[in-house]
């Protein structure tokens, strides 16, 4: 196990490299030179010159970006055009958020998704399958957004249970009793995420009751729940744990539509703020804590998976 | 009383909610310490028959629909679904035939054969480790005190399938359901599972079922033999009566289907024809449209009984004559 997590995490310096030079080289990939772009329209000749020189546009690319990769292991991600702070506490202000969202959504996902697709497994056939199945159905085919606006009216605007917009910070007043702007957007991020573990869940333990070894487990005489769980769930999880890769990749888009329903300070808006005011740096920025975070999320997701199944670690 | 007697045993199997008779009224009984060869093409419901007995049917669209199946004197059809488990993996166990597929690739050897133990007595994880290192030993693993921990993946088909044996003798069964089990296994290492079964069966006691499409493995290790076709036990008795004065012309076929090695031969022998299917209507013997002496009668009516030789018994109407 030791020996495999190495050899995963050797692995990922290539790919972190390879990521990092497609986000370096993304700024130009902008049509035209880069200093005028960010100085916009009004910018003379001098001040794209002098811009030009500070961000060392004139160097050779290789060059560029190995000062850009130097800077950014140390921390420094660059400056924000539109706030005139450094890129790093311009996300940091929104991780508060977006990582809440996220873990809120995380469990929403998990305490949703695996019991359904755990009880429509074992009742395959029976009414209350045909209900989950077709419940899940119809929540991953719903659009975020619509289900945002939707779950506001009724909850926010009908019943008043939960606040329909923005998230004070944790240390703010009312501590995590803040956490309640959070329900409804992971709620609406969650329910696709959700409908698709269902059924994921649901269609694996199927697949896996029909194999061999559950019939041993029968034959010994166990509890119908138990074959169910210990046997079948468990096996199950090996492919539902891969999936949760997947989930989160869909989450971070998702989250961009989620927060700008629900008006949340997070990296979502953020992103979306920053397009409209060009503001690269940021974007530069986002782009590469994303990819990062990916890959750590599929490093982790990979280690669970090689846990679940012993046949993976040994090869 | 014999330890099992199976009697009239009815199964059918749903299809589209019309029950297709699978099994069609068959019986026999099996003693302690005795072995009984369960012999047919596939199809012809001799597994249907097993998981029957075991009690592995329930959530499959096979249904026992008539007859009945006493263990020890109990009706096991009239049990509840918990009654039945007790006695599951304890009094009774199985041995399937898949050794690659029958044990769950996520838990240790080991775990798994604990987690048997420990559904049906009450005895100490360290207890029932030791135990199961045991059973290993008994079921020859080499360094069973180590292969304990061993993955399923880490093990050949044979290991795997005395790793079967060994979870399947684990609570002392009184019978042992062997389903073809060592179909899927090298013929050196078949030899070595047969004796290894045959050599537990002399220090335990146990009776058992071995269901087997070969006659060889049947020969070799049955005290008697019942032949089935399409559901029915179309011959049956003792494996010396049996083998001496083969009376129904299927097993005859089925004998001389298997090729002898110190002949040259163009061809194998086969028994022409295919197995019926499962909606097929047929009147008479059913084996009347592959038989070689099938007559006018083999058509028109069903064979009872003939005993040729204390019990060994064949539905054919010209048992006399295929057997001398």
């Amino acid at each position: 196990m030791l020996a495999y997590t190495a050899k995963r995490l050797l692995t990922l310096i290539p790919t972190l490299l390879a990521a990092s030079a497609l986000v370096f080289l993304f700024v130009h990939l902008i049509p035209g030179d880069p200093a005028s772009i960010l100085l916009g329209d009004t910018a003379t000749a001098e001040e794209v010159a002098q811009l030009t020189r500070e961000m060392g546009l004139d160097q050779p690319l290789w060059v560029q970006y190995f000062v850009w990769l130097g800077n950014v292991l140390q921390g420094d991600l660059g400056t924000s055009v539109f706030f005139k702070t450094p890129v790093l506490s311009v996300i940091a202000a929104g991780a508060e958020t977006s990582i809440l969202l996220a873990c809120m959504t995380m469990v929403w996902i998990v305490l949703i998704g695996v019991p359904i697709g755990v009880l429509s497994a074992t009742m395959h056939g029976k009414w209350v399958d045909q209900v989950t199945s077709g419940g899940a159905m119809l929540a991953a085919s719903i659009p975020t957004f619509w289900l945002g606006l939707y779950l506001i009216f009724i909850f926010s605007v009908g019943l008043g249970w939960f606040p329909s917009s923005g998230f004070p910070s944790l240390s703010d007043d009312g501590g995590l009793a803040n956490l309640r702007y959070l329900v409804l957007p992971s709620l609406t991020l969650a329910a696709p995420n959700a409908a698709l573990i269902i059924r994921l869940v649901r269609a694996s333990m199927l697949d896996v009751a029909r194999e061999d070894h559950v019939r041993t487990a029968r034959a010994k005489g166990l509890h119908p729940a138990n074959v169910a769980i210990k046997h079948v769930f468990r096996n199950a999880l090996i492919a539902v744990a891969a999936a949760f890769g997947f989930t989160f990749a869909a989450l971070i888009s998702e989250a961009v539509v989620t927060e700008t329903v629900f008006s949340l300070p997070g990296i979502g808006r953020l992103v979306v703020q920053s397009i409209l005011r060009r503001d690269y740096p940021v974007i530069q920025g986002v782009i590469l804590v994303i990819v990062v975070l990916y890959m750590v999320i599929n490093l982790l997701v990979d280690l669970a998976y090689a846990r679940l199944d012993p046949r993976v670690s040994l090869k | 009383m014999a330890l099992l007697e199976v009697e009239n045993l009815h199964i059918a199997v749903s299809v589209g909610g019309v029950l297709q008779p699978v099994v069609r009224g068959i019986s026999f009984t099996v003693d302690d310490n005795e072995t009984l060869g369960i012999v047919g093409e596939s199809g012809c419901g001799k597994s249907m028959t097993s998981l029957a007995i075991m009690g592995l049917l329930e959530g499959t669209p096979v249904r026992i629909t008539d007859g009945s199946i006493r263990y020890d004197g109990t009706e096991l059809l009239q049990l509840s679904s918990k009654q039945r488990r007790a006695i599951m993996g304890n009094r009774m166990a199985m041995i399937f035939q898949e050794p690659m597929t029958s044990l769950n690739p996520v838990y240790r050897i080991g775990d798994q054969i604990i987690e048997s133990l420990r559904q049906h007595k009450s005895i100490s994880k360290k207890a029932a480790r030791a135990r199961a290192i045991e059973l290993l030993d008994l079921v020859r693993i080499p360094n069973p005190s180590e292969r304990v921990d061993s993955f399923p993946h880490q093990m050949s088909g044979g290991q795997r399938q005395r790793v079967m044996i060994a979870m399947a003798l684990s609570c002392d069964p009184k019978l042992l359901i062997a389903d073809e089990p060592t179909t899927a296994l090298d013929v050196t290492v078949q030899k070595e599972v047969l004796e290894l079964m045959s050599d537990l069966q002399e220090r335990t006691g146990t009776a058992i079922i071995i269901i087997s499409h070969d006659l060889g493995v049947i020969a070799e290790t049955c005290d008697k033999v019942s032949v089935m076709y399409r559901g029915k036990i179309v011959e049956a008795g003792t494996t010396e009566n049996l083998f001496e004065r083969l009376a129904h012309p299927y097993t005859r076929g089925l004998l001389n289907s298997i090729p002898v090695v110190d002949h040259d031969v163009e061809w194998l022998e086969a028994i022409p024809g295919r197995v019926p299917t499962l909606g097929e209507e047929l009147s008479g013997c059913a084996f009347h449209p592959r038989c070689p002496i099938a007559t006018g009668l083999c058509i028109a009516k069903t064979p009872g009984d003939t005993y040729i030789a204390g019990n060994h018994a064949v539905k054919c109407h010209y048992a006399d004559q295929v057997a001398s």
